[in-house]
């Protein structure tokens, strides 16, 4: 009997779940695109200015450490791999593709998801909780408008500059371990670098990192601003719930979406 | 009567299982002050939520001038939002913003102002509000008490034609309260915006209210004048007022209007003979800039109150505060010959400690540059314990005349 309920019930659970699913993801459409939108509209230069030097210049010194350290590991590595075929004077080209083509837009992603998408789903939750959006529509002005566009606005800029930033950074790092410490030949890493990375590559890369901005940005800001929605918590409690699910989420989603990306790409 | 401003038909709202409103019907006019008052937890913000649009009816209508507000298009009701201002309960102020740019949010980012004409509209607020040394700090930095003054400002900052305010006075001093309360109707009378207000201070909002609405389980009890209220026999009013008012009116520490009416009724009314009461009533009229002084005018009702209970509760006199600067005393056993003497020795003392008093706080508040200048005027009858406390307040106040005056030039002089 009991056996009996609980098959019937796996069925409803499965359809509420996958319905709860679809809302959200029609939900956060529908978001991102009145974020989008209202980048566009009058007195908007200010904030998405302050919101660029925020999630973009405030998080450039991370992820150039964590760039260099990952063209560092990835030299040393790839050189001992290499080695073992002979072919430790491709290294340049392959530490470079790999950074421009996946590792710099996916880790540069998850670091400023890290960094500022955890703080927008916190600051927006707070807005929320305490009322300060509500205030703002007493005020006339358009909370997603105010507080929404200007970070999606922000992350579309920073997202491909650090990304670039990191992968230069990365390739220092590499040319650091391959060619200062374990001798490889300079000339040889730098003309390889050259030769082997085109513009698709270059314009992969950068594809990936806006693809990664509106995601980020629209998860992390739509985790907050509807905070007050959660069923499962309230408060405070509800901001850190909703920030941890901002950053989880983003993770999740930027490497689903690489795949994806990376697939239509090649 | 006029068609109201606003119009609230058979409105209701749940939240889940529970029903806050339940087919509440109520009207707003326009240039008054509407105070709602009620339990906690019967639906007064919810209410002023409903106004401004940031909840929506689950059933019923609400009306702007006669018509429904969900039939307005988006020009109509963005102008219809554009008249309203409200301030939060908890101020909902920005924490990463001054107090300056919080004030000046809503001008910045809805009005095409230049930032002249911004700060100049700002400072002038600021400077009402008494917020000019705090301009640059942030909320957390700030008091309570300087929080909600804050949000006052940046409510009156866009010169609204209607504010609505959810418990403006929360978590002030009983001087601050009259402040906050004294500036909603001075703004009114200079502005003609219309006031919507909810607040605990009994009977300091009453002062300044044209029209009460008292909330009762979901629904509007009562609709009307603060006198038309008390004249209401009916339990619901005295539970309300009693669980309000407390015992001690906050400004003058002189009895609340109940506990005052109970105590006239409990050890006079009731006793099987009649006895001989005396009543005074003492107006505080002050001159024409005493809108302009805030505090001191509040304080000099406070010393004056604080003079009238040392003078007459030795004397078995019990007082309360009648009107906003109208304190009464009943001083029952007493004949009017000798109420007569008590009050010229009480006008010698008023002139002997109470204006020096005075004197000292203006000083210290207002500097020796402003001047504030005050009459006390006195009303005496004599009565039977049995008249009705209304008619004798009412010959009383006939009968009133100049005791004292304080110039701030020359000091106070007995007339």
């Amino acid at each position: 009997m009991q056996q009996e309920r609980s098959q019937i019930m796996f069925f409803p659970t499965i359809g509420k779940t996958a319905l709860e699913l679809v809302r959200n993801l029609g939900a956060m459409t529908i978001f991102f695109a009145e974020g989008f939108v209202k980048i566009f509209r009058r007195k908007q230069v200010r904030e998405i200015v302050y919101q660029v030097f925020y999630i973009g210049a405030k998080s450039t010194n991370i992820v150039m450490l964590i760039g260099l350290f990952t063209g560092m590991v990835l030299g040393l590595q790839l050189y001992y791999t290499l080695i073992k075929f002979g072919s430790e004077g491709v290294l340049g080209s392959v530490i470079a593709l790999s950074l421009i083509r996946e590792l710099g837009p996916v880790l540069t992603a998850i670091m400023i998801t890290a960094r500022a998408g955890s703080s927008m789903a916190a600051e927006i939750g707070i807005l929320r909780i305490s009322e300060q959006i509500d205030a703002l529509y007493t005020m006339r002005v358009d909370p997603v408008r105010y507080i929404v566009s200007p970070r999606i606005a922000a992350a579309i800029i920073s997202f491909p500059l650090l990304t670039a930033f990191f992968d230069l950074i990365g390739i220092f790092g590499g040319y650091l371990t391959g060619v200062v410490l374990l001798g490889v030949d300079k000339g040889a890493y730098i003309y390889r670098v050259q030769a082997y990375v085109d513009f698709v590559d270059i314009k992969g890369g950068f594809l990936k990192s806006l693809v990664f901005a509106v995601l980020v940005s629209t998860i992390c800001c739509f985790q907050g601003y509807f905070t007050h929605m959660r069923t499962d918590s309230y408060g405070a409690k509800s901001v850190s719930l909703s920030t941890t699910s901002a950053v989880v989420i983003s993770c999740v989603m930027i490497l689903i979406s690489d795949y994806v990306v990376t697939s239509l790409l090649m | 009567m006029d068609l109201p401003l606003i119009e609230f038909r058979d409105v209701t709202k749940r939240f889940g299982d529970r029903t806050i409103l339940d087919k509440m019907s109520l009207k707003i006019y326009e240039n008054q002050i509407t105070t709602i008052i009620g339990k906690s937890g019967t639906g007064k913000s919810v209410l002023l939520k409903h106004i401004i649009g940031l909840l929506k009816p689950d059933e019923g209508t609400i009306l702007f001038r006669g018509k429904p507000v969900h039939e307005m298009g988006k020009d109509e009701w963005d102008g219809y939002r554009s008249q309203v201002s409200y301030m939060f309960q908890n101020n909902a102020l920005f924490d990463s913003l001054t107090v300056f740019d919080n004030v000046a949010l809503p001008l910045r980012q809805t009005t095409n102002l230049r930032k002249r004409e911004v700060m100049r509209k700002v400072m002038t607020r600021i400077q009402q509000t008494e917020l000019t040394e705090v301009a640059r700090k942030y909320p957390s930095e700030l008091s309570g008490g300087m929080q909600k003054r804050v949000a006052l400002a940046r409510a009156l900052v866009t010169d609204p034609q209607i504010v609505l305010f959810d418990e403006p006075t929360t978590g002030q001093d009983p001087i601050r309260k009259n402040i906050i309360l004294s500036m909603i109707a001075h703004y009114r009378r200079k502005f003609g915006f219309t006031a919507v207000l909810i607040s605990h201070d009994i009977p300091d909002v009453f002062f300044i209210s044209d029209r009460i609405i008292l909330l009762w389980e979901g629904k509007a009890a009562f609709q009307g004048s603060y006198e038309e209220s008390m004249r209401l026999d009916h339990p619901m009013i005295d539970e309300l007022l009693h669980s309000l008012e407390g015992f001690q009116d906050e400004l003058t520490g002189l009895l609340s209007k109940q506990v005052f009416k109970n105590r006239y009724t409990m050890t006079l009314q009731r006793r099987q003979t009649d006895i001989t009461v005396s009543a005074m009533l003492f107006t505080v009229e002050f001159d024409l800039a005493a809108d302009l002084f805030g505090a001191p005018v509040f304080e000099i009702l406070r010393i004056m109150g604080q003079n009238i209970n040392d003078f007459f509760g030795p004397l078995g006199g019990f007082s309360a505060r009648h009107q906003r600067n109208q304190l009464l005393t009943i001083l029952p056993h007493i004949q009017l010959a000798d109420a007569q003497a008590l009050l010229d020795t009480f006008t010698h003392q008023v002139q002997e400690k109470a204006f020096s008093d005075i004197q000292a706080m203006l000083r210290t508040n207002m500097g020796a540059a402003m001047c504030l200048n005050l009459s006390v005027k006195a009303g005496i009858i004599e009565g039977k314990s049995t008249d009705d406390i209304d008619r004798i307040i009412d010959k009383a106040e006939s009968s009133q005349k100049v005791v004292a005056v304080y110039r701030c030039d020359q000091g106070g002089e007995a007339r």
